[in-house]
């Protein structure tokens, strides 16, 4: 078994860090902050203390009595991990009377514990075996006979660990992570003294309960109660590779943990400063599509969508898609084809794809999949702060004093980072939730929001317009940060604006449908806070007016002065691991890597001069006007790296004609995914597991993606676009990502001073990172904005087209669940799917009752863009007129419904607002029928090709 | 819908939410050259020169901008 690189303190390191104290441990002298405990005194001196219910990730809580210690003038022997030092303390860790004490109370546990070590899965990881063996304990005078736990029934309802009471030790360790480290709350113990048992929920299996199977309780069990199956199943790794996680933009550390080239478990890294030991679900447990039966791993080519596929090899695929991607520029000009880049992907290969379309391709038609996410949050924070990223690291929320959570769901999308901010809450900060449906944090265990303002889908620019309109006209602006850090002639143009009639409360309601004094209670609430912080989700950028929200948002941020420290802040959460990334890599169409504008000459020259080529100065093509110039007949090749736009972008009817409108259409993916069925050309992809890079997480933190496996196709992905453009005419020469980093660097001022080599020696690094900020800059915009002054915005609401309607009387918007990620690829082939296995449709009890549709049945769904149909779930969550879905299930076609009216700005689809009715029906759509017959059809022309 | 249809309707929407500031002519001109690739601005022009009235009147102005530059 591999050694974990962590050592155990014991206790965690104090909060209140004040003077130092001295003592003595076992005779070495130690110094260490006040406030720490003797257990961790000793563990710096070195000096390891023996217990069992103590880590140093959770609070001291001095129950297993292990840790005993003796101190010089204190009778009695008191607990390590839950005294604290004082100077010239004399402590002593072992003594003859100090292992008699631990020796009978390792007997005493081993009395109702299973003598089974050489059979057990924990043999060599079990935190008991060590103590006993190191007491000299085989074995307890208090005897194994009479009343015992030892023949306790196993839970195993949980797809991927087991729960055996008969090795738990009740030494509350998982209790404990999960109420102060997930903040779930759904373990306890129950009974008392020896008929005391861990239990999950009401008495329930952990299936049943409120689990949601973070993994928090297995990491912290200290034997073989809480174990992962595969564990169990295959034994315990041998080696672990420190890698990145390729789910949501929290990008947790994980360790990927191998016996041979098999990934056993991936464990969260106690070092990674996104998430500090911390998982969810999704990248604690859901890796197993790496190697899912579905992977397709030999490159294929194809005429037409109506022929079977054909296996070829890498250089005959190159080659082939080359020569048809040049005969189409060839006949309809060299703007007819482009590239889309994926946030799934690291940034060296997303750097790849720009760099091959500008370079390679001859044009600007670069894209990437955070156009229909994040876009506006690029477009809003540059205009108003200077800067296309959130102003934060998350360990900020600790600092905070009120929360506001607008269009975000944290608890299901960002779950990591939903626990940090939960732990801040259950300190005492308060809590605005701005979201059309009751999510979880409005009222969960220990947590409930000051204020739930559930505006109506639509009117996100009306209710931050009506926050601004309370802070300036009751006095509640910080002038002084306004004054200082702010461009007077626009903040006083924006005051003008803001404190119009239009804008209070009072006005906006009959649009927000926010009774007008809750809102002026949470705009007194956010502005009178110390600290103030903000975080947001698609909830505000996936809306015609996405990029007028966020420019609300920042200058609400600007006008109560909570920018540039911790505790504050515009925080977007970003959906996909690398939605950063991708986008500070150039992959927009007017922008190179680090947002400079194509049109700028001394930019592009710079990338001309490195790349040896000429850039054209105009922007090129977004995805949306990709499709339109497809179905134009004037756009026909497309390369598509890691995206699946044929069931994540909106209204599908309208994708798929572009789809078919291409002539020849690449997929790079791990799956023959939903695009893929459309394709001429598929390239297999690599996994997170498969290759080296580095993703950017929502707090600009870049952290290294290592190759724990080899690629399962042979090449990683870097590597398919490097050989793509090759064959195109367009050679590069990289022998490793780190090349491509350091090219990166050489040209982008906010990368320049980022390396593989300070990656490894720092951890992470948060850009910009530079001459001025050599080891990264947590915090943005401290003493000035990246644009030199802020810039209030003017952000006049604009009602979107989408309106509800008698035809179309409801409002959908739509969101994820925690255990299945976007478009469902990765998760779906996963047992994440025993938690959730279809999309359903949310109906407020009133509007299910006024339609006769009762629970669990089959609704049309039917809006301007087409119809489907889903299952009812009849819920008080959503208010009524509102309905909600997730987008989870290809077969369950939501974006069959949602339209293609966008963000002004950007592009940014609408997912949020599309007006539909909802009625009771007993089949399925046609689209569902149509869909379920051509992907029937591609997956009989997959088999000819693999047969 | 058309590709013109949905130009036209972006554009549209872009005037509308310029139509806040003083300068927005000079504001949309500028977001159809930062962010809209040449081939879109052909088809607005080549839309705005067949008289129809569905384009706001600062961004028929916009294009008229966009054409003499």
């Amino acid at each position: 078994m591999f050694q974990s690189t962590h050592d155990d303190m014991g206790t965690p390191a104090p909060l209140r860090i004040g003077g130092l104290v001295s003592l003595t441990v076992d005779g070495r002298e130690v110094t260490v902050p006040e406030n720490s405990s003797v257990m961790r005194a000793a563990a710096l001196a070195g000096v390891k203390v023996p217990k069992l219910c103590a880590t140093d990730s959770l609070d001291a809580f001095g129950s297993c009595r292990v840790c005993l210690v003796e101190i010089e003038g204190r009778k009695g022997f008191p607990a390590s991990c839950t005294t604290t030092v004082e100077d010239d303390m004399v402590v002593s860790t072992r003594s003859d009377r100090l292992d008699d004490l631990r020796r009978n109370v390792i007997e005493l546990y081993v009395s109702d514990h299973p003598l089974d070590c050489v059979t057990c899965s924990a043999n060599g990881d079990c935190e008991l075996q060590d103590v006993a063996e190191s007491l000299g304990v085989e074995n307890s005078r208090y005897g194994l006979g009479g009343e015992s736990h030892r023949g306790a029934d196993k839970d195993t309802s949980n797809p991927y660990f087991t729960f055996d009471p008969s090795q738990c030790i009740v030494c509350y360790r998982c209790v404990r992570a999960c109420d102060d480290i997930q903040g779930t709350f759904a373990l306890t113990v129950d009974g008392r003294g020896f008929a005391s048992k861990v239990t999950s929920g009401q008495l329930e299996n952990f299936m049943e309960s409120d689990c949601v199977s973070c993994g928090a309780c297995v990491d912290h069990c200290p034997t073989e109660a809480l174990m992962e199956k595969s564990v169990i199943e295959q034994g315990l790794p041998e080696r672990s590779v420190t890698t990145t996680c390729a789910y949501c933009g929290v990008g947790c550390s994980f360790n990927a943990e191998l016996k041979g080239d098999t990934v056993l478990r991936m464990t969260p890294d106690k070092n990674g400063q996104a998430n500090e030991g911390h998982a969810c679900i999704k990248g604690r447990f859901a890796f197993g599509y790496a190697t899912h039966q579905d992977r397709i791993t030999k490159p294929m080519i194809r005429d037409s969508i109506d022929d079977p596929w054909r296996e070829v090899s890498w250089q005959e695929a190159f080659d082939y898609t080359a020569t048809r991607l040049r005969a189409i520029q060839d006949k309809y000009g060299a703007n007819s084809i482009g590239g889309i880049t994926s946030s799934r992907c690291t940034n060296e290969e997303t750097y790849l794809v720009q760099k091959m379309v500008r370079a390679a391709f001859g044009n600007n038609n670069v894209d990437t999949c955070a156009r229909v996410c994040h876009s506006p949050t690029g477009y809003g924070l540059k205009t108003t702060l200077g800067e296309s990223a959130g102003t934060q690291a998350f360990n900020s929320v600790a600092q905070a004093d009120v929360v506001m959570v607008m269009g975000a769901n944290p608890s299901d999308a960002h779950p990591v980072f939903a626990s940090r901010l939960k732990h801040r809450l259950r300190e005492g900060a308060r809590l605005i939730v701005v979201d059309p449906r009751r999510i979880d944090l409005v009222n969960s265990p220990h947590i409930r929001a000051d204020h739930h303002l559930a505006l109506r889908p639509g009117s996100n620019v009306a209710f931050i317009n009506a926050m601004a309109h309370v802070v300036v006209t009751e006095g509640l602006d910080n002038r002084e940060f306004i004054d200082q850090r702010c461009e007077n002639e626009a903040w006083l143009k924006w005051r003008d604006f803001i404190s119009g009639e239009q804008n209070s409360p009072e006005s906006t309601e009959r649009i927000t449908g926010i009774p007008a004094s809750e809102l002026r209670a949470a705009a007194r609430l956010f502005a009178e806070a110390p600290n103030a912080a903000i975080y947001y989700g698609l909830g505000v950028s996936e809306h015609s007016q996405g990029s007028t929200t966020v420019m609300g948002i920042a200058n609400l941020a600007m006008a109560t002065g909570n920018l540039g420290r911790e505790g504050v802040g515009v925080n977007p959460l970003r959906g996909q691991n690398n939605v950063q990334g991708s986008c500070d890599m150039g992959s927009f169409p007017h922008e190179l890597p680090g947002y400079r504008h194509i049109s700028d000459p001394a930019v592009r020259n710079l990338f001309e001069n490195e790349w040896n080529v000429q850039l054209l100065p105009e922007p090129g093509l977004r995805i949306p006007n990709m499709f339109d110039a497809s179905i134009g007949g004037h756009f026909k090749g497309l390369y598509v790296q890691g995206e699946d736009v044929a069931q994540s972008d909106p209204n599908t009817h309208h994708v798929e004609k572009a789809m078919r409108s291409l002539e020849c259409l690449v997929v790079q993916d791990l799956f023959l995914n939903e695009t893929a069925r459309f394709a001429h050309v598929f390239l297999p992809g690599s996994s997170f597991l498969e290759k080296n890079g580095t993703f950017t997480n929502a707090e600009r933190r870049i952290s290294m993606v290592r190759k724990a496996i080899k690629p399962l196709a042979g090449m990683e992905d870097w590597e398919v676009t490097m050989a793509l453009s090759e064959a195109m005419g367009y050679p590069m020469n990289y022998s490793h990502p780190a090349e491509i980093m350091d090219e990166i660097a050489r040209l982008t001022p906010t990368f320049a001073g980022v390396s593989y080599a300070k990656l490894d020696r720092l951890g992470s690094i948060q850009w910009p990172c530079n001459d001025e900020a050599p080891e990264g800059t947590p915090t943005m915009h401290v003493d000035e904005f990246v644009r030199g002054k802020g810039y209030f915005a003017i952000t006049g609401f604009v009602p979107t087209d989408e309106r509800a309607t008698r035809k179309y009387p409801l409002l959908m918007t739509t969101g994820r669940i925690l255990s299945q990620y976007n478009v469902g690829a990765q998760t779906r082939r996963t047992a994440n799917s025993e938690f959730y296995s279809e999309d359903v449709l949310e109906i407020h009890p009133f509007d299910a009752e006024e339609r006769g549709i009762c629970e669990g049945d089959w609704c049309g769904v039917a809006s301007r863009a087409g119809e489907t149909v889903l299952r009812a779930v009849i819920t008080e969550r959503v208010q009524p007129g509102v309905v909600y879905t997730t987008f989870h299930f290809p077969s369950s076609g939501a974006n069959v419904i949602t339209t293609d009216n966008s963000d002004w700005a950007t592009n940014c689809p609408e997912y949020k607002v599309t007006a539909v009715q909802v009625t009771h029906v007993t089949e399925p759509s046609r689209w569902q029928k149509e869909y379920r017959e051509f992907a029937s059809r591609q997956e009989q022309l997959l088999d000819k090709a693999r047969a | 819908m058309q590709e013109v249809d949905h130009l036209v309707k972006m554009a549209n929407q872009i005037a509308e939410n310029f139509s806040f500031h003083d300068d927005a002519v000079e504001r949309i001109t500028d977001h159809l050259r930062k962010f809209w690739a040449p081939s879109m601005r052909e088809k607005l022009i080549d839309f705005k020169q067949g008289e129809s009235d569905e384009l706001k009147p600062a961004l028929r102005e916009a294009i008229n901008r966009l054409e003499n530059t």
